[in-house]
């Protein structure tokens, strides 16, 4: 069956994942709309990070289902490179490469994968870094730029790929907090511009805000999610309600 | 620094007790040098009636001794080059995903790096015929080229070691970005991983090439004309035993002379990639 818009971009199923004897996600379920955006929310160890990574693959699953776009991740002869070029990922330490300018971090992927025009990758790249506000640092090395400034590039580094779906993994919980904001504005104009988003976060200002729908994980389950509003004025479970106040 | 003046332990610097590692300085080579003017004068007392003094003697056979000494460096040289060569590929075939390419490097490296060096020159020298025959050319192995071969074995095996230990040192995020962008892993090492590594290895692949440039007189065990050799013969022909010790010390200083701007270099590098 052909993949078509009006169905969910990423579909989770009863999702299981087991490291060693260690079951950290105990059957999720969720679908992502395109150019919805929704947050994750939950304490640490609750498999928030882990979900993420099962999107892409770079975590195989060991039970269950999660198709992007009609094309199953749980399949042992899945194309990786091909679902990967579908769906972005920032991560929380950015993982820029630091042998390279901030420029070349852009361009490399859709030129040596997409095998793209390099002078076109160029002037698309340039046009990412305006748009995350750092015109001016393409020549820059990453050890020259704030954990702020590296995360925006990070995250433009990951739409020059072109995906239809951004992972976001907790991509501020490294940052020193004057940094955060532009960031997280980084984000939010991105959510604005219709692209669809699965993101990870503590910053619950900032879940609220920003996202279509929230989901509460604990434990390795999904606890309860709902529209950003509702969620934090009505939580239903008591797990909820307990973690929401312990942070608010 | 506030560091220094604050009485709070956690601001202290924390020590590990770990002294900086042993390093050539220039004080081994003033030793060195000193130790040669006293061998020099002792030696130069006991010059008999109507000799050539101990100096006159040592210049004499300078430009004998920097033949034999050009044939060290140039062992060193191309041993270096033979074992890189191989050396990379046989680490990063440690690093393969398939099971028996990992094994299997894993084991050449570790034989060949536990291997006394003067056992693998002597397996060289024995193994290997003294020519080649390609079709109807006859390509000589003369003693020397044998013995380069067989010190480019254990350089090998600690290039592979150089190349694992780099790769693995890599943050995992690398790899995972790499991954999240849809590189495939050949592109992810050529293009994101061994680029980091080459600056990581730079320092101790320098290291191994001053520990292989003092290992090249082990070849004078087998025979081959370099420095080492040509002072026992020079020494042999002159038959003066006051001479014997300024002149292996002369060749100690020539070992120091060339070895020392390479172990600061090295050191230099090391501090400089520290920082980042």
């Amino acid at each position: 069956m052909a993949w078509t818009p009006d169905r969910p971009l990423v579909s989770i199923k009863d999702v299981h994942k087991i490291f060693g004897n260690l079951e950290v996600l105990k059957g999720i379920t969720m679908d992502v709309m395109k150019r919805e955006v929704v947050c994750i929310i939950g304490p640490s160890g609750s498999g928030k990070s882990t979900l993420l990574r099962c999107v892409n693959a770079l975590v195989p699953i060991e039970r269950g289902s999660i198709l992007v776009e009609g094309q199953e991740v749980n399949d042992a002869k899945l194309d990786k490179l091909a679902l990967r070029r579908k769906v972005g990922m920032v991560f929380q330490q950015y993982n820029l490469f630091p042998h390279k300018t901030a420029l070349e971090n852009v361009m490399m992927a859709p030129v040596h994968v997409l095998k793209r025009d390099r002078k076109e990758v160029e002037t698309q790249a340039r046009a990412l870094i305006a748009k995350v506000r750092l015109t001016g640092k393409e020549a820059s090395y990453p050890g020259e730029l704030s954990g702020g400034q590296q995360q925006r590039i990070a995250i433009a580094r990951s739409l020059a790929m072109n995906p239809d779906v951004m992972l976001f993994d907790e991509v501020t919980a490294a940052l020193d907090p004057e940094t955060v904001k532009g960031v997280l504005v980084t984000i939010r104009e991105l959510a604005e511009d219709g692209m669809t988003c699965m993101i990870v976060t503590h910053e619950m200002g900032f879940a609220r805000e920003v996202a279509n729908r929230i989901y509460f994980t604990d434990g390795g389950v999904l606890v309860e999610h709902g529209p950003p509003k509702e969620f934090f004025a009505h939580p239903r479970d008591p797990r909820t309600k307990q973690f929401l106040d312990q942070i608010l | 620094m506030i560091v220094d003046r604050t009485d709070l332990a956690v601001l202290k610097p924390f020590r590990t007790g770990a002294r900086e590692p042993w390093r050539i300085s220039i004080w081994h080579g003033v030793a060195l040098a000193a130790a040669l003017a006293v061998a020099v004068g002792e030696a130069q007392a006991q010059v008999a009636a109507g000799e050539p003094g101990i100096v006159e003697t040592i210049l004499k056979w300078t430009p004998l001794l920097a033949q034999g000494f050009a044939l060290n460096i140039a062992m060193s040289f191309m041993a270096m080059a033979i074992g890189t060569a191989v050396g990379v590929p046989l680490g990063l075939a440690q690093v393969s995903l398939l099971p028996p390419v990992r094994t299997g490097s894993w084991f050449v490296t570790q034989f060949f790096r536990n291997s006394p060096w003067l056992v693998l020159l002597f397996y060289c020298m024995l193994l290997l015929p003294f020519e080649l025959r390609i079709g109807n050319t006859i390509v000589p192995l003369p003693g020397w080229l044998k013995s380069t071969i067989g010190l480019s074995l254990p350089v090998m095996a600690n290039v592979s070691e150089l190349v694992r230990g780099a790769v693995r040192s890599i943050p995992f995020g690398q790899w995972e970005a790499a991954d999240s962008l849809a590189m495939s892993r050949r592109q992810t090492l050529t293009m994101v991983i061994l680029p980091q590594c080459v600056k990581r290895m730079t320092p101790p692949w320098m290291n191994l090439y001053a520990i292989l440039t003092v290992a090249t007189p082990l070849t004078s065990v087998v025979g081959v004309s370099e420095a080492m050799t040509l002072t026992g013969d020079i020494l042999s022909s002159e038959a003066r035993t006051e001479l014997l010790v300024p002149m292996y010390l002369y060749l100690l200083l020539w070992f120091f002379i060339y070895c020392y701007p390479i172990a600061r270099a090295t050191l230099a590098l090391e501090k400089r990639f520290a920082v980042k």
